[in-house]
């Protein structure tokens, strides 16, 4: 395959991106009332440490929810928030119990709103690019957690590091627009389709 | 303490080998685990990150011998060896294996590869007769860790406990 190929397959993947995480934006904004834009999504083939250090180095402490694509596809989708904005997205779902930082890691009733949260948005995004491809597409139930990045991710390469060194990397950031007009990141996707699954979108993609 | 001390970084996959004043280290281990061997006499230790137990589980040519569990520790014997360390006097600390996330169904056997890794490690090890001096594996977090071959320390950092050091 040459290198113009490749571009063009990376950009029906970053299409793809643009689909799931503009309807996860959307969801997003009504649930919170507030206007939340999404980035165009960065769609990459990467290594494994690439990708750690374009998620922020590898040690980062984030919040993440993390859900597996199962069905016609697979793979493993990532939403991940600073601890700054899982603990303010929270603030805004249970208003009347607020958390602190500190308390989020043990906070039971504050990860399981946040668990919800990613429920709510990544079905809004497997569903548009379930779609949009015309392939089933199943999320797992979602788990929360709060940890290292690096150490969060590397749970959605175990079944691409058998075969490779590299992981394709589809990244969508959203962002908030506040009265300032200070765009204030709220988020990531991370989208890490397995091996078999790529040949399949892109064949899906290529025939629309 | 005349010395300034540098630290040598080991991505995902790695292997990397210092000498004292030195420090080697790995950032967010989750389900990988790190494994150190060092030696206290010439203050020389190596250092790789495992990601699978197994080599046998590969589908790729060729393979990266630092991924996995048999290969990589080899790999960082047979370095440490033409460094001149001397096999009887290397001793291993170990740190990561982690279970990430449970999840109950669609049971893929990859959910449980931390503990798998620290098995793999610990059957390599005691293979090739190498004293696994201590440990800190298992759990649900994420690790950072750092060998310091000057005093054969490793400390590990968490995002929720803390630093320790073993």
């Amino acid at each position: 395959m040459n290198n113009e190929d490749k571009l063009n397959e990376l950009d029906l993947l970053k299409e793809l991106g643009n689909i799931g995480a503009g309807n996860a934006a959307t969801a997003l904004s009504q649930l919170l009332n507030k206007e939340i834009h999404m980035n165009v999504p960065l769609a990459k083939i990467v290594s494994f440490n690439e990708m750690m250090d374009l998620m922020g180095g590898s040690d980062r402490p984030v919040a993440a929810v993390f859900l597996r694509m199962e069905g016609e596809l697979s793979g493993s989708l990532f939403f991940v928030l600073s601890l700054d904005d899982a603990t303010k997205l929270i603030n805004q779902l249970i208003p009347d119990k607020k958390i602190s930082v500190e308390e989020l890691p043990s906070h039971e009733l504050g990860l399981s709103a946040l668990q919800e949260l990613g429920n709510i948005i990544s079905a809004h995004y497997l569903t548009a690019l379930s779609e949009c491809i015309g392939l089933a597409v199943t999320p797992s139930v979602p788990q929360v957690t709060i940890d290292m990045v690096g150490a969060i991710v590397v749970t959605g390469l175990l079944e691409i590091c058998q075969v490779s060194d590299h992981s394709i990397f589809i990244d969508t950031e959203l962002t908030e627009t506040t009265d300032n007009q200070i765009e204030k990141t709220k988020g990531h996707f991370f989208l890490i389709p397995y091996p078999d699954s790529f040949e399949k979108i892109l064949a899906a993609l290529g025939e629309k | 303490m005349t010395s300034v001390e540098s630290v040598v970084k080991v991505g995902i996959a790695e292997m990397g080998i210092v000498k004292s004043p030195q420090l080697i280290r790995t950032a967010g281990l989750g389900s990988c685990v790190g494994v150190v061997i060092y030696d206290t006499s010439t203050k020389i230790a190596g250092m790789v990150h495992i990601m699978l137990p197994d080599s046998n589980l590969t589908r790729q040519a060729p393979v990266n011998a630092d991924k996995y569990a048999d290969t990589g520790i080899l790999h960082l014997v047979d370095n440490l060896l033409l460094k001149g360390i001397k096999s009887y006097s290397m001793k291993a600390k170990i740190a990561g294996g982690a279970q990430m996330f449970q999840f109950s169904s669609s049971g893929t056997d990859m959910m449980r590869i931390g503990p798998r890794n620290v098995e793999a490690v610990k059957e390599k090890l005691a293979a090739l007769h190498i004293p696994l001096i201590s440990e800190d594996c298992g759990g649900n977090n994420g690790r950072t860790i750092e060998f310091n071959p000057e005093n054969g320390k490793l400390m590990i950092k968490t995002v929720n406990k803390g630093v320790c050091y073993i």
